[in-house]
């Protein structure tokens, strides 16, 4: 039985910035939550507390019983494992082949002297594979990273994140740096991952209606903190108004098409 | 629409005011300029005649003039004609009719040589190779954007510091006194000074890597090791094969000399020359080291363009 994931009063400054401000969330497994803002509201920071690549000023998170933020040594990197974390700009490594590249996500289960080696099982070899086929990308898995287009990159980080096995994937911005076409293909993928393995999707994005398209639910942030939390129907253009004011309503619609209309239907 | 309005509100400030504001700003900073460029070079030929004069690159010195009489002369001028009579001591004497043979009288301990060529440059082989391993393991707690923390960092960079500060010759006579006369004391010095020179280039090379890729190892629940193995070794990897070649073709050059003080290669073969006063066999030592320091230098230079040019194709 899969746990959920609670976040209880935290916060996260940097100096005097409020990065994360007092953000209490309770997210069920399963569930595909968007998170919406304008730039430095703070979203990248909730992911990364959630991931533990930074840690809270206060406050705690929790996942069932495990406190994720007491982890130290090899609990916290199988926690990272846990929730496997995607990002803007893939962070892969571009003078590995791909097929590397997406067993980097089976490093937490390798001894030292494996790992150092680059030596993994045919078995971690299959589910790689089987990763790399599932986002359309078998051509490419002996090519190098940094060769690949940057929707055929994100699918690749996406792969990564599969082969870890993961019980949540934090998304950060996968889309913004991607064209119509390929965002479209990444938020699919993201979709179908939730939907056939059950795994919770934490994304954050900068477009409404790619929210509204996909998102069982919406966390909106200002300034650290949460300002709307609820199902995307109830996000009306008035919400939105209310929580950024006209100037944001307008950043939003200037930059509404980030994913296309046809596949948002289907 | 944004843009547009920010662009109306900043557009008051563009008068005619701005524009003399400019050019008063500008000759100020032009002045600061010139004032810092005669200072600078006022004290760089102040520091300049002052070292030359503790050089005694001023004295003036006593020599013998032909006719016997004594008088006093500029040192420079004094010197320069005995450098060329040192050259020409070391010269041997070829004729056209017999070459072969004052060849071979002047590459005569040409055997030894040869042996000990070999023993220079596999010295040399060797010290780079653990110099390598080492400056390649310590570059990267040594790196400001790597290090686990910052104790490691001060610790590694110390001992990198210690290892390339003391000359290569200093290390061969502590190793020599530890170890005896001997290649393998020359190889330790050699490794420990390339070690260091070595690490000190590498971890300069880590701190210009992209660090994304490090995070995305991180957050997939990869160790330090892993981060560095995975994230960081792949992007250094070309620059730190190209600088091993070159510290390869310096090596060479330290263990030609190093057995000056009894820590093998051709280097003994001077202090052999010279403790009998076989002057030519030190022409015969110079042209055997230029020659291999050039074939290596010719060689690896080829290596490290066809290196280069691979990481940028593939
Ligand atoms: N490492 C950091 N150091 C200092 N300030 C930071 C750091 N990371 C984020 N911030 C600040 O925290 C705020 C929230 O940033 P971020 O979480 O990146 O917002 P978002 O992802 O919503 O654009 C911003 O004001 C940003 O400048
Ligand atoms: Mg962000």
């Amino acid at each position: 039985m899969p746990d959920s994931l609670n976040l209880i009063n935290v916060s996260r400054h940097f100096g005097n910035t409020k990065a994360v401000d007092n953000v209490s969330l309770d997210i069920p497994p399963g569930q595909f939550v968007g998170v919406i803002g304008r730039s430095g509201a703070g979203k990248s920071t909730m992911l990364r507390l959630i991931n533990r690549l930074i840690d809270p000023t206060e406050g705690e998170i929790r996942y069932g019983d495990r406190v994720v933020t007491q982890l130290k040594g090899k609990a916290l990197r199988d926690w990272r494992r846990d929730c496997a974390m995607i990002f803007q700009q893939f962070n892969l490594v571009d003078r590995l082949d791909v097929l590397t590249n997406v067993l980097i996500g089976r490093l937490a289960e390798r001894g030292f002297v494996s790992s150092m080696l680059m030596r993994f099982t045919d078995e971690e070899r299959t589910m790689a594979i089987q990763a790399l086929d599932r986002l359309d990308l078998v051509p490419q898995t002996l090519q190098r990273a940094g060769t690949l287009s940057g929707g055929q990159q994100q699918r690749v980080a996406i792969a990564k994140a599969l082969v870890q096995q993961p019980r949540i994937m934090l998304a950060d911005e996968p889309i913004a740096s991607l064209d119509p076409a390929n965002a479209t293909l990444v938020m699919d993928g993201l979709r179908a991952i939730n939907r056939e393995d059950g795994i919770t999707v934490l994304v954050n994005l900068h477009t409404l209606d790619t929210a509204r398209a996909y998102c069982d639910r919406i966390v909106a942030m200002r300034d650290g903190r949460v300002m709307f939390d609820g199902s995307p129907c109830q996000l009306t253009n008035d919400v939105v108004r209310d929580i950024y004011g006209t100037e944001g309503l307008q950043e939003f619609n200037e930059a509404a098409t980030s994913t296309q209309k046809v596949a948002v239907m289907a | 629409m944004s843009a547009i309005a920010e662009m109306t509100e900043t557009v008051p400030d563009v008068g005619p005011s701005a524009f003399t504001q400019f050019e008063r700003d500008f000759a100020a900073r032009r002045r600061s300029a010139r004032i810092n460029w005669a200072l600078g070079s006022a004290l760089f030929f102040m520091l300049f005649f002052a070292s030359a004069w503790i050089g005694d690159f001023f004295k003036i010195t006593q020599v013998s003039l032909p006719d016997g009489t004594r008088a006093w002369r500029w040192i420079i001028g004094a010197g320069l004609p005995r450098l060329g009579e040192y050259v020409e001591k070391t010269l041997p004497v070829l004729r056209w009719e017999s070459l072969g043979a004052d060849f071979a009288e002047w590459f005569w301990r040409w055997k030894i040589w040869l042996k000990l060529l070999v023993e220079t440059v596999l010295i040399a082989f060797m010290a780079t190779g653990i110099g390598v391993i080492g400056g390649f393991l310590l570059s990267f707690p040594a790196s400001r954007n790597l290090t686990p923390n910052k104790w490691v960092l001060f610790i590694t960079r110390r001992l990198l510091e210690l290892a390339r500060t003391v000359p290569e010759l200093v290390w061969a006579l502590i190793f020599v006194f530890a170890f005896s006369v001997g290649p393998m004391a020359g190889v330790l010095a050699i490794a420990v000074h390339a070690t260091g020179a070595l690490g000190k280039l590498y971890s300069e090379v880590n701190e210009n890597i992209n660090m994304a890729p490090l995070e995305g190892v991180k957050a997939s629940g990869g160790t330090w090791f892993d981060q560095i193995r995975y994230g960081a070794v792949p992007q250094v990897l070309p620059n730190i094969i190209s600088y091993t070649l070159l510290r390869f073709e310096i090596n060479v050059r330290s263990s030609s000399i190093i057995g000056y003080v009894g820590a093998g290669g051709l280097g003994q073969e001077f202090r052999t020359a010279m403790s009998f006063q076989e002057y030519t066999d030190l022409s015969a030592l110079f042209i055997i080291i230029f020659l291999t320091v050039a074939v290596i230098d010719y060689g690896s230079e080829k290596l490290r363009h066809k290196m280069i040019g691979m990481g940028e194709r593939a």
